[in-house]
């Protein structure tokens, strides 16, 4: 199950709210505490990942933030600059008034070019730079298809041009499921299941890029065997809970509530797990992270579900 | 502001004289203070925003059912992707742009009785972009021409961007229509939550920039001026030829169309900041969700749009909190083996099958382990709540529900905690 470190380039997607970009720090700060060199790039620029490392935050040029770790914002107009001076050798500097409204115009008219900028970037750190995996802060799964299927897009609408032939290298990158994977988060509840579902098809139908696993976030622990609970419901029925409370001295029903409540939330939860279980093409695996009780965010719980995901990733 | 008191008071007293005698909340009175009872009252539009995943649209449909039912309107819930089961709640299963009456059976089923109508409707980018060109397209041959071209069919099916400004223009076609009392919608997830708010705008400039017009020269005349030379070698090269001769194609096409686009930007724009809409700004207590939804928040404010309400979804219940279920858990704790004792006779009477008291001791540790976790989280969601820095008129909190809400029983309980 440690493919996923062996891959190159994997973008972390997911309903929002899913905590996809948790899981995203999380997966790079776990493969460079495993002594690999990784990029972790922002595509959803929202600038929450360097708050996840306790960070100032990050631009286009990546910055080392911890020790292996290196982290970057795309943005699709420094990227086309830097892609006109790599690839056209044009001396972008003069002329980068005119350019840069020409690219907004570009941008918003023709469909993918914001895409194909950012998969292109991504795809160029995989190609030329030093990194051992290149992790993804990618759109939520709402955008993130369009993204992932813009070279093929933009191949089918473009015949001719240097564009052209930049997006057949781009679709070898993508395509190699050795190289390329895509990470879906999901919670245990109804909506994001069914998103999760919904994606995993249109990734299948719609992509080259192959799912690589699906991490399943916030999941409840089990308060009791069965036979505990047995226990439980003899213990919140009205004489034994009214023995309880004259035993502690105390009203006992709000502990006993936040029991049941914490035991119903757990069983409605599992129904929506055996679900997404069944509505997943069985080779993609599933890893599956604790809920975290902790009053903190940003480094602390980073480092915890990094750990987590050690655990399910099998080190 | 004036105007908007005197607005919800008219409104109450016109309810009041159509003889739905319950006494009215004003809408107005300390921030926080109002009841979306007296916002929608007031309002024809309002529009759910905030982060993925906080329960946008259900809050959206809660509260359309709740005008529906409550206030006697007749109300519109338009929806840009609702899930399987919103549809299921809504019925019959929207399809397509069609706007459908919810029938009265389906309330009745639920045990509720509506003293008006609830309309439903989902949002086909598609078919709304192609109403958008028929409107719009000056003869036939330029509308069959730019619905076949394969950049605008691109463009209206896949083009994120497209769903931002075509939900806002659908809204303001219904709007224009004058069908509804109160028309609900919540918004398109965007990558930006703001992008929404921009996107008229945007579409404006895009139709009426110089740029537009650069693009389409060379492809009238073969006269290509010194300053615009650069301009094209570099898109030439990059794109290739025949891709910017469609895209140039395109918009001469799209050019016939050019005021019709501009004016309608412009309105749909000016809809957003009418005295007649509001916005519902919807989060839950986490903190990333939650800090976006604050920044929404401001912005509406800065950009003077009517930030109505804030909803707060999935809040632990209150008695979380209190600090009597602290020792009562930590008592539990630590006398577990004594207690497991002396409760072993009272639970056997109940239920004589059950095991020994290790169990009990084990269980009782469970319960008081489970009570703390969840407090630390209850804890720190009331923390988030009170640093929010921004109060609209109404700020309402949804307890968390223990089972899936999507049918029209649910969206009314929901709607039920949102409403007073």
């Amino acid at each position: 199950m440690s493919d996923l470190l062996d891959l190159k380039l994997v973008f972390v997607t997911g309903k929002g709210g899913t905590g996809k970009t948790t899981v995203a720090s999380a997966l790079a700060l776990f493969a460079a505490s495993r002594g690999k060199r990784v990029l972790i790039c922002e595509v959803d620029a929202k600038g929450d990942v360097a708050g996840f490392y306790e960070a100032p935050p990050t631009g286009f040029h990546e910055k080392e933030i911890l020790p292996g770790l290196f982290a970057m914002t795309m943005d699709t107009e420094a990227s086309l600059r830097e892609y006109l001076k790599l690839q056209l050798r044009i001396p972008v500097v003069g002329r980068i008034g005119p350019l840069a409204k020409a690219f907004d115009f570009v941008a918003t008219a023709a469909p993918g070019v914001r895409e194909i900028l950012t998969v292109g970037k991504l795809c160029y750190e995989v190609r030329e730079r030093s990194y051992d995996l290149v992790v993804v802060d990618a759109p939520a799964s709402g955008h993130i298809v369009g993204q992932l299927a813009a070279p093929q897009a933009i191949n089918n609408l473009v015949k001719v041009g240097l564009i052209r032939s930049q997006t057949d290298w781009m679709l070898d990158i993508l395509s190699d499921p050795r190289t390329t994977g895509l990470v879906a988060v999901c919670t245990p509840e109804e909506m994001p299941v069914n998103e999760t579902i919904d994606l995993a098809g249109r990734i299948k139908a719609e992509t080259t890029v192959q799912l690589s696993a699906v991490v399943v976030n916030r999941v409840l622990p089990e308060l009791f065997g069965r036979q505990e609970e047995e226990v439980f419901d003899a213990l919140s029925s009205e004489l034994p809970t009214e023995r309880l409370d004259a035993l502690v001295g105390a009203d006992a029903a709000p502990v006993l509530d936040a029991a049941r409540l914490a035991v119903t939330m757990r069983r409605t939860r599992s129904t929506h797990l055996v679900r997404l279980r069944q509505g997943i093409d069985e080779s993609v695996p599933m890893l599956y992270l604790p809920y975290l009780f902790t009053r903190s965010h940003g480094l602390r719980t980073t480092r915890q579900v990094a750990a987590s995901l050690g655990e399910e990733l099998g080190y | 502001m004036a105007e908007r008191a005197e607005r919800a008071e008219r409104a109450d007293r016109e309810r009041g004289e159509r003889g739905r005698g319950r006494v009215e909340r004003r809408s107005r009175g300390p921030a926080g203070s109002g009841s979306m009872d007296g916002l929608l009252a007031t309002k024809e539009i309002a529009i759910a925003c905030g982060p993925g995943g906080v329960g946008k649209t259900t809050t959206a449909a809660a509260a359309a059912v709740m005008a529906a039912v409550r206030h006697g309107s007749k109300v519109l819930v338009l929806t840009i992707d609702p899930a399987m089961r919103l549809a299921d709640a809504l019925p019959p299963a929207p399809i397509g742009n069609t706007e459908h009456r919810v029938p009265d059976e389906a309330f009745r089923a639920a045990g509720i009785k509506p003293r008006g109508q609830l309309w439903a409707a989902m949002l086909d980018t598609k078919e709304s972009w192609d109403a958008l060109i028929r409107r719009h397209a000056p003869d036939r041959q330029t509308r069959e021409e730019i619905l076949a071209n394969p950049l605008y069919q691109n463009i209206s099916g896949r083009f994120v961007q497209s769903h931002d400004y075509i939900a806002m223009e659908r809204l303001y076609e219904i709007h224009s229509d004058g069908d509804y009392d109160l028309i609900v919608v919540d918004t398109p997830p965007t990558r930006n939550a703001l992008d929404f708010l921009d996107a008229p705008q945007r579409m404006a400039d895009f139709f009426s920039s110089r740029l537009l017009r650069w693009l389409i020269v060379p492809y009238r005349s073969r006269l290509v001026n010194v300053a615009t030379k650069p301009f094209y070698t570099i898109a030439d090269r990059i794109l290739g030829t025949e891709f910017l001769g469609d895209i140039s194609e395109f918009f001469i096409l799209f050019q016939s169309m050019y005021d019709g686009f501009v004016e309608r930007s412009e309105s749909v724009g000016r809809l957003l900041s009418d005295r007649r809409t509001t916005f519902m700004v919807v989060s839950t207590l986490e903190a990333v969700p939650l800090r976006e939804a604050e920044f929404f928040a401001e912005q509406l404010n800065a950009r003077k749009l009517h930030l109505g309400a804030i909803v707060l979804n999935k809040v632990l219940p209150s008695y979380l909190r209190g600090s009597e279920g602290t020792e009562v858990a930590e008592a539990l704790k630590d006398r577990s083996e004594e207690l497991a004792a002396a409760l072993a006779p009272t639970l056997l009477a109940v239920d004589p099958s059950l095991g020994d008291t290790d169990q009990i001791v084990r269980v009782l540790n469970e319960v008081a382990d489970s009570y703390l976790n969840f407090q630390v989280v209850a804890l720190r969601e009331m923390e988030e709540q009170a640093t929010l820095s921004v109060m609209p008129d109404v700020l309402a909190t949804v307890p968390f529900f223990d089972t899936d809400l999507y049918d029209l029983g649910g969206l009314y309980r929901l709607g039920e905690q949102i409403w007073d």
